[in-house]
């Protein structure tokens, strides 16, 4: 119980220190301000690589400087501002949505117009010149050929360009945007099942954080995970204990260096991209089991036992299942395998046979067991092992585990797209669209979302994404001893089969013949069929609310 | 009128056995001595004539100020009728035994009614009363280091257990139903 | 029945000779399924001896949540006690109220009026409907479906509306008391009650939809913990418990008490697999019959609150009650059929207010008792279908 004296105590401790940070910011933001006028005077005057040099610091420190007022400002005028949030954070997330969006494609455009620079600057004897250019030579031409009008603008520009043309730079930017978007994904899955896990329950899910349906709530979430006590078991293993939500992580997100969102943007396309994909999936095993070792915990240690059974178990029906694709494409790259998709919804390798179609469904239970989602969460079986593996884990250690399982599930969702459901491109034919491809920017942003595009590959991913959310809000448990007899005894004869039948399909059919056609047609209005199935359930549940809740329901309870 | 036909059945199996029978009132009930205990409740279950397959309850009573703790074994005869049709309850009876306060101890029914099991155990911890042969004579309720038996009328509530104090004992008072 | 060996908590390492196992039987695990755990029900401890994920030995360890109510009752007189009944088995509040009061106006001799009665019946079926609601939401939790949980608070929210308008309280409502129902039914009750009904009956159907016959659930619980009859009868199970097993035996139906003979409902029992829609794997006395003879059962208690509603008369709902009720010197054993089983109260008078002895048969306590036999060669997974189908609240058990 405080007594008035200890609550005011506290309040005007908090106001103490608010007032402590805008002094401490202004004053970091003075010195950067003198920081950045002492080396953009040295930049003017000294010349060559240190003028460059100065002046990317002076940039650098100019930043840091306007962050530091900036960060000033926001905590003196915290309050007005929190309201001001309040109203306009809906508009704000939009914004950055979009915003994001662009600037994700701006480094492609950037990349295009450099790679083009060669051909366009010419020596004096006529000749394209070698990469990489010099920045005096892009300069050059910049303020020649481009018209652009003042030097400096030149200058700046022409150093940024300079520094692209390295494939070290476009690697950083990109793997940059890998970690960016990783966790973008992380936050909105966690956001999203939280959602969907809400509506089906017959409730509303968060919808207090950021004001429009708690969008925030994952920041606001990853912030208080980040701030919590680190707390360490006496009897545990500090070592493995510290090592196991990194080594459960970091396959997860490497993983998407190799996965390509587009023909062109990948960060590594490997020759055997779809092996380096099955080797990071089953690297995580590993981090499950440090974590339940480690722990000195007999709950954790059963939750990792068990996981370990299962996800090693599962991850031959899961390659039987992926080599049938591989098969069917005759390559283990993962552009290629994309690539192969661009005829439209009958080209898709899953319509392709009905055993490729098997082989898809085979791969996602697959994936549903390696990823530890219902119906195969034992692992992580709440009402058993209190949380299984990560009983033990709070704070960022925790979350970093979570953030390992959300960036799964979106790696396999993704996976299933590129081999299965037509990769990046839409269910219109590539062929159509063609003249676009080289047109003007708007033309180009028209054709990524009419016919193939990032967003495709992102959006079906999200797809699955959902679909494996359903599954878990939807099934009950599976024990474990059944887990095994259905890998065991059901899918992995069923994957051997469908293996051998599309290595038989790969023989004797041929590609362009009757029953290769007539195959692709069924498969295909089959797949057609079960989307439209599903719309039509949305529609009409959507149409019948009232009646297939309850009256009672719909006026009493919110979100119902 | 049944209580009545199964103490007729008990006085001429078990001579001596029944000490009073109580069969008018609301709870009839039949005093046993606890000497022969041990077979009439074999009898009880297994004769066909009683067929007492269903141990209700066994509640224990402090006679104090009398130097006699009871207990009470509510019993009842459940048989099947017809297929679809509700099992019927053929008799209740409930038994009694008087057992001495300081050391009293009766023979365990827990392998003629395994319902006995965990009762005679809370009989135990709660009243004192021993049960000879019982499988697992522990205290179920009360933490195994538990001093006396709190049920008893003479119970001495603790001032502290394990280093934490405790309060006060507390007083009774008469209400008024309003 | 199994040859019982019993071992108690600090010599569980022994054989049945009592030699000492530790040495040889080095990958055993003792594993505390301690009392916070999320899939026990309230403070229950179960120490498994287990080898991996097999479990060779449940031992039950209760007394977590003992506050002897029996030591209570004998310091408090019979209106004063009746808060105390509330929070035996505290999901069951209304139906303990009415064990109670039945008890005392048993050993009394009063005789409550007509309406009171019918209020008592409304008010102790709801509360079963409600009771039967969060059972089956936390057996589903427990073995992963999270979503029949949510579904089954949210039917429940309006049987606690419902209660809430009559006296007040969601959850201990110590609402029916000696001598009838403490206050009459407010405007509106009625009406609303059969809307509930309306909207409710369908529901169950969706829930074997969603969950009864879903193939995990069955084969999660189909043969899983099997309890047969005479053993279901020799360890004193009732309620639920006993009917999954096979055993047609229902105090309202086989000796009923207060009003219940007017009523026409059925008794559901577990039944064998393969017929009537039930799943093939289904044995009788396995969890998932004990399951489902708590959803019939909601259906049965819908029917009698309808018939609840067509004959229910006006009048009083309390019957004169001396403003000191001094309790004869006569005992009285009563027992009344509770959603977990059979509740007794033993009350024994001496003239005065306060009674002597208050003995209370907790239906949760003696179906506990059986948990260390079936809980034997089962996976630490199948601990929790059976404790959850046995359907424990440790009010009850303990109280």
């Amino acid at each position: 119980m405080s007594t008035p004296d200890s609550c005011d105590r506290r309040v005007f401790q908090a106001e103490d220190r608010a007032t402590r940070a805008v002094r401490g910011f202004t004053l970091l933001g003075a010195i950067f301000v003198l920081v950045c006028a002492i080396l953009a005077f040295g930049a003017t005057r000294v010349s060559g690589v240190a003028g460059l040099l100065a002046g990317l610091l002076a940039a650098g420190a100019g930043g840091l400087a306007g962050a530091s007022l900036l960060i000033a400002l926001a905590v003196r005028f915290r309050e007005p501002l929190g309201r001001l949030l309040a109203r306009v954070a809906f508009p704000i997330f939009m914004v950055a949505v979009v915003a994001t969006v662009f600037f994700a494609w701006v480094p492609a455009l950037l990349y295009e117009e450099v790679d083009r620079l060669a051909g366009s600057v010419s020596t004096a004897s006529g000749e394209p010149r070698q990469m990489p250019l010099g920045v005096a030579e892009i300069r050059s031409y910049l303020l020649g050929s481009c018209g652009v009008g003042s030097a400096w603008v030149a200058t700046l520009v022409a150093s940024l360009l300079w520094l692209l043309q390295f494939g070290l730079v476009r690697d950083l930017i990109t793997v940059t945007g890998i970690v960016v978007f990783v966790s973008l994904v992380a936050m909105f899955g966690i956001w999203w099942e939280r959602k969907v896990a809400g509506r089906i329950q017959s409730r509303l899910g968060p919808m207090r954080v950021g004001g429009w349906h708690g969008w925030a709530q994952s920041l606001a979430d990853g912030l208080k995970l980040l701030q919590k006590e680190d707390i360490f078991l006496s009897g545990a293993d500090r070592p493995l204990f510290y090592l196991a939500p990194y080594v459960a992580f970091v396959p997860a997100l490497s993983l998407f260096s190799v996965l390509p969102f587009s023909a062109a943007w990948v960060c590594r396309d490997l020759e055997i991209g779809l092996i380096f994909i099955l080797a990071l999936l089953a690297l995580g095993v590993l981090g499950v089991l440090l974590a339940g070792w480690s722990s000195n915990n007999k709950w954790s240690l059963l939750g990792s036992m068990r996981e370990a059974c299962q996800m090693i178990s599962y991850e031959i029906p899961l390659g039987f299942s992926l080599l049938v694709p591989v098969m069917s494409v005759g390559s283990l790259r993962l552009t290629t395998l994309g690539e192969v998709q661009a005829n439209g919804f009958t080209s898709w390798v899953a319509f392709a046979s009905p055993f490729t179609l098997a082989a898809a469904v085979i791969f996602f239970i697959g994936t549903l067991a390696s990823c530890k989602r219902a119906p195969f969460d034992l692992p992580e079986a709440e009402s058993e092992l209190v949380a299984g593996y990560h009983t033990e884990y709070s704070g960022f250690r925790w979350a970093l585990f979570f953030f390992a399982e959300y960036a799964e599930m979106f790696a396999v969702g993704a996976l299933a797209t590129i081999l299965f459901f037509g990769a990046w491109y839409s269910p219109l034919p590539a062929a159509w669209g063609a003249a676009w491809e080289r047109g003007p920017i708007w033309q180009r942003a028209l054709h990524g979302i009419l016919f193939s595009g990032p967003l495709w590959l992102i959006g079906k991913s999200l797809f699955f994404v959902y679909l494996q959310m359903w599954l878990r809000w939807t099934l009950p448990r599976v024990r474990l001893d059944q887990v095994m007899f259905a890998c065991v005894q059901v899918l992995l004869p069923l994957a051997l089969m469908v293996l051998a039948g599309n290595s038989f399909w790969q023989l004797w059919v041929l590609p362009q013949s009757g029953l290769a056609r007539l195959a692709n047609l069924v498969c295909a209005v089959l797949g057609a069929l079960v989307l439209v199935a599903m719309l039509a359930i949305i529609v009409y549940a959507r149409v019948n609310r009232r009646r297939l809740v309850g009256s009672l329901v719909v006026e009493h309870l919110p979100g119902a | 009128m049944v209580a009545a036909k199964i103490a007729g059945v008990l006085r001429a199996q078990f001579p001596g056995l029944v000490l009073a029978s109580d069969i008018d009132g609301l709870h009839p009930s039949l005093t046993l001595s606890p000497e022969n205990w041990k077979e009439a409740a074999a009898f009880l279950r297994h004769d066909p004539r009683a067929g007492f397959n269903f141990l209700r309850c066994i509640s224990s009573l402090d006679l104090y100020p009398e130097p006699f703790i009871e207990l009470v074994y509510d019993l009842m005869a459940l048989e099947p009728a017809g297929p679809g049709e509700p099992w019927r309850c053929a008799a209740t009876v409930a038994i009694r035994l008087r057992v001495p306060r300081d050391g009293g101890s009766v023979p365990s029914v827990a392998d003629i009614w395994p319902a006995a099991e965990w009762h005679e155990r809370e009989a135990f911890d709660l009243m004192g009363v021993k049960f000879e042969g019982h499988p697992d004579h522990r205290r179920i309720l009360c933490p195994d280091d538990w001093i006396g038996h709190p049920l008893r009328k003479d119970y001495q509530y603790p001032t502290e257990y394990d280093g934490i104090p405790a309060g006060p004992a507390p007083k009774t008072s008469v209400p008024e139903t309003p | 029945m199994q040859e019982r060996v019993y071992h108690s908590y600090p010599d569980l390492l022994l054989d049945a000779e009592g030699e000492d196992l530790a040495d040889l039987r080095t990958e055993e695990m003792l594993i505390n399924m301690g009392p916070q755990h999320p899939s026990t029900h309230g403070v229950l401890r179960l120490v498994l001896r287990t080898d991996g994920e097999l479990v060779l030995e449940a031992v039950p360890h209760i007394g977590y949540l003992h506050r002897c109510a029996e030591k209570i009752g004998e310091n408090l007189a019979p209106y004063q006690f009746i808060p105390i009944t509330d929070r035996l088995d505290y999901l069951a509040a209304m139906n303990n109220n009415y064990a109670f009061s039945m008890a005392v106006e048993q050993l009394c001799g009063i005789e409550v009026p007509e309406r009171g009665r019918y209020v008592r019946v409304i008010m102790s079926e709801l509360n079963r409907i409600a009771s039967h609601l969060v059972s089956f939401g936390s057996y589903a939790l427990d073995l992963g479906a999270f979503t029949p949980f949510l579904y089954g608070f949210r039917e429940r929210e309006y049987i606690l509306d419902l209660f809430e308008s009559a006296c007040g309280a969601r959850l201990t409502y110590s609402y029916i008391t000696i001598g009838g129902p403490a206050l009459d039914l407010p405007e509106g009750f009625l009406e609303n009650l059969q809307q509930f009904l309306d909207y409710f009956e369908p529901k169950i159907d969706e829930y074997n939809q969603l969950l009864s016959y879903n193939h995990i659930f069955v084969r999660r619980t189909a043969g899983v913990g099997v309890i047969s009859p005479e053993d279901a009868i020799a360890w004193g199970l009732t309620g639920p418990c006993l009917r999954g097993s096979g055993v047609r035996w229902d105090l309202r139906k086989c000796m009923p008490y207060d009003i219940y003979d007017r009523f026409e409902f059925e008794i559901p029992v577990g039944v064998p697999g393969g017929s009537d829609g039930i799943p093939r794997a289904v044995v009788v006395g396995d969890s998932w019959c004990r399951y489902f003879v708590r959803i019939a059962e909601m259906k049965q208690s819908a029917r009698i609150l309808r018939q609840c509603l067509e004959q229910i008369p006006d009048g009083p709902v309390r019957a004169k009650v001396p403003r000191v009720l001094k309790l004869p010197s006569k005992e009285v054993y009563f027992e009344a059929e509770n959603p977990r089983g059979q509740l007794g109260f033993l009350v024994v008078g001496d003239g005065s207010p306060i009674p002597r002895r208050v003995k209370i048969r907790g239906p949760s306590f003696c179906n506990l008792s059986i948990a260390s036999q079936i809980c034997r060669n089962v996976l630490v997974a199948d601990i929790a279908a059976i404790i959850g189908s046995i359907d424990v609240v440790m009010g009850e058990v303990d109280r």
